[in-house]
């Protein structure tokens, strides 16, 4: 798939800088924000509330038009949506006018194409959603809604698959359920994914990577490897390795809230997080 | 290029002005006269007779004179027996009803389609449209006769301007409701405007489209059967201020018998479209 040049990231971001115009003045929601997302990788972006993490997913997907900087999907830049990016939104997003399979085919029907009916019934089959196709989404669970809009995103075979805080509305329990289905779909199908928390332990227990951006405007703050190998069980949540990368990236966080106080009073140098 | 991009948000329905009014925010269909069982239709039968009867029973016992008020049984007895008279109107007042709420419905439904994506046009055309709304169409109703005669004409006209405020404020009420993040997955499969119109504009702007129809075409029949009155030689209209100029109560009756069937039918039919085609809404 990756046929170019093997350090070529699968997506990359550079400089992103958007600036939102609402009617109380402008709002810079990013602010030269870098980071390389490379394939099959699964990364997440963690960060203060109202960060820009949001921003910059829907960035990263061409939905927004940055108001500089570049996205690059495989070295070329993407100026707008892709079909090679899937996305899964907060609160799953399903239309609620039709039902799980009319919501699947969705994707296909804009497209104009004909639905990939054995991949579509692999996937279903995978998030345990058999025999629910003519439900509502009002007739299922949040759980079971979002587990259909992972299929959806899924459908058309993207190679990127972004996720913006897709279990935020979950209890704790459907959540550890969802995190290991996204493990086990990115087994399976080895998509790059790029995921959004509010969630640090979410985020450890998926990722690859962790990006934690500052608070607003967003940048890239700090970034923690996580070196588990997959599958991953829900027993290295309770290592020690991972309750001091937990309580590292927590005070980041935290730190990051108090401080843009400094920030205001114009002394950016102290806003630098710490090395 | 990125100024027209908005904050995203989530699960936020926007609608135009923040409060519908209660009748049309799809409380009809959600709650509206849902009859579960036999139990419950044998309680609305029972209540039906009890006042029926106990009408029938008081109006015979005080001895009321039928041009007061006739019994239930009197007017039963004229709607049979001078339905065949009557036919004919029902079916005048009907095809002012249907061509002119058609006509109404259709230009109020592309107008609210039309106006909802130029907010600001839509801003110097809605006091204008809320004066259509306000105003009684039964009030132009004389001037449309000296226009256009006794005919069909002018009542078809009078029923269009009518029903299409109607359909059009609800409608525009609809289209308005923006949920960013269902238009946000259209556009992240490269939707067109088009398809982002077809595919999610107007399914979430049904349900209150057919709230839009539903008092369009109450409003209609009431201006239909009201320009009747006013002149003319035919219609359920006419026959209500024929028979009470003729002091035929039990027939002017069964005449506004008629039409509350209508109205409830109208009523019915909305209720059911919502119900098959609107009810994930509620």
């Amino acid at each position: 798939m990756n046929a170019g040049n093997a350090k070529t990231p699968k997506l990359g971001v550079q400089g992103a800088t958007k600036i939102y115009h609402t009617a109380s003045g402008d709002l810079l929601a990013l602010d030269r924000c870098s980071l390389d997302v490379h394939a099959n990788e699964i990364v997440s972006i963690v960060g203060p509330s109202g960060c820009g993490k949001t921003t910059l997913l829907w960035s990263m997907s061409g939905l927004h038009r940055l108001s500089s900087g570049t996205i690059r999907l495989d070295g070329k830049e993407i100026t707008g949506p892709h079909p090679d990016i899937g996305i899964v939104f907060q609160e799953a997003n399903l239309l609620p006018w039709r039902n799980l399979d009319a919501n699947i085919h969705f994707p296909f029907e804009i497209k104009g194409e004909k639905p990939d009916r054995a991949w579509i019934a692999h996937l279903v089959n995978r998030v345990g959603l058999d025999g629910f196709g003519g439900k509502f989404p009002r007739e299922l669970s949040g759980g079971m809604q979002q587990r259909a809009a992972i299929v959806r995103a899924l459908a058309l075979k993207p190679s990127v698959l972004l996720m913006d805080e897709p279990f935020g509305a979950l209890d704790s329990f459907t959540r550890e359920e969802m995190n290991r289905l996204v493990e086990e779909i990115w087994l399976d199908t080895k998509t790059t994914i790029v995921f959004i928390t509010h969630s640090i332990e979410e985020a450890i227990f998926l990722s690859d990577r962790v990006v934690v951006l500052s608070a607003r405007p967003g940048r890239v703050a700090k970034e923690y490897r996580v070196p588990f190998p997959r599958p991953r069980s829900l027993e290295i949540m309770a290592t020690k390795e991972v309750f001091d990368l937990t309580n590292t990236i927590k005070m980041d966080i935290v730190g990051e809230r108090v401080r843009p106080k400094a920030r205001e009073r114009g002394n950016a140098e102290i806003v630098r997080i710490r090395p | 290029m990125s100024g027209g991009d908005t904050i995203p948000e989530f699960s936020k329905t926007k609608t135009g002005d923040g409060h519908e009014v209660s009748l049309t925010n799809l409380s009809a269909f959600a709650s509206g006269p849902g009859i579960r069982s036999g139990a419950e239709v044998a309680a609305i039968i029972a209540v039906a007779v009890i006042i029926i009867g106990g009408i029938e029973l008081a109006l015979r016992l005080f001895n009321v004179p039928h041009y007061i008020m006739p019994a239930p049984s009197a007017i039963a007895y004229a709607l049979f027996d001078e339905f065949p008279l009557i036919a004919p109107h029902l079916g005048y007042t009907l095809v002012e009803l249907v061509s002119g709420f058609s006509i109404g419905a259709i230009v109020g439904l592309v107008m609210a389609a039309v106006i909802t994506q130029f907010p600001f046009a839509e801003k110097i055309v809605a006091p204008y449209i809320l004066l259509l709304v306000t105003t009684p169409m039964l009030a132009l109703v004389p001037l449309l006769i000296l226009r256009f005669g006794f005919g069909y004409t002018p009542r078809i006209i009078a029923v269009a301007l009518a029903a299409g405020p109607m359909v059009m404020i609800n409608a525009a009420t609809g289209f308005r409701r923006v949920d960013s993040a269902k238009i946000a997955l259209a556009r992240s499969y490269g939707a067109s405007t088009l398809q982002i119109f077809w595919k999610i504009r107007a399914p979430m702007a049904l349900p209150m489209i057919l709230v839009g129809l539903m008092i369009g075409a109450i409003f209609g029949l009431l201006t239909a059967v009201g320009a009747e009155m006013v002149g003319g030689g035919f219609g359920l209209g006419n026959r209500l201020t024929t028979y009470s100029s003729m002091i035929q109560m039990p027939q002017f009756f069964a005449v506004v018998l008629i039409l509350s069937t209508l109205g409830i039918l109208i009523y019915v039919l909305f209720f059911l479209i919502g119900k098959k085609w609107a009810s994930w809404e509620a």
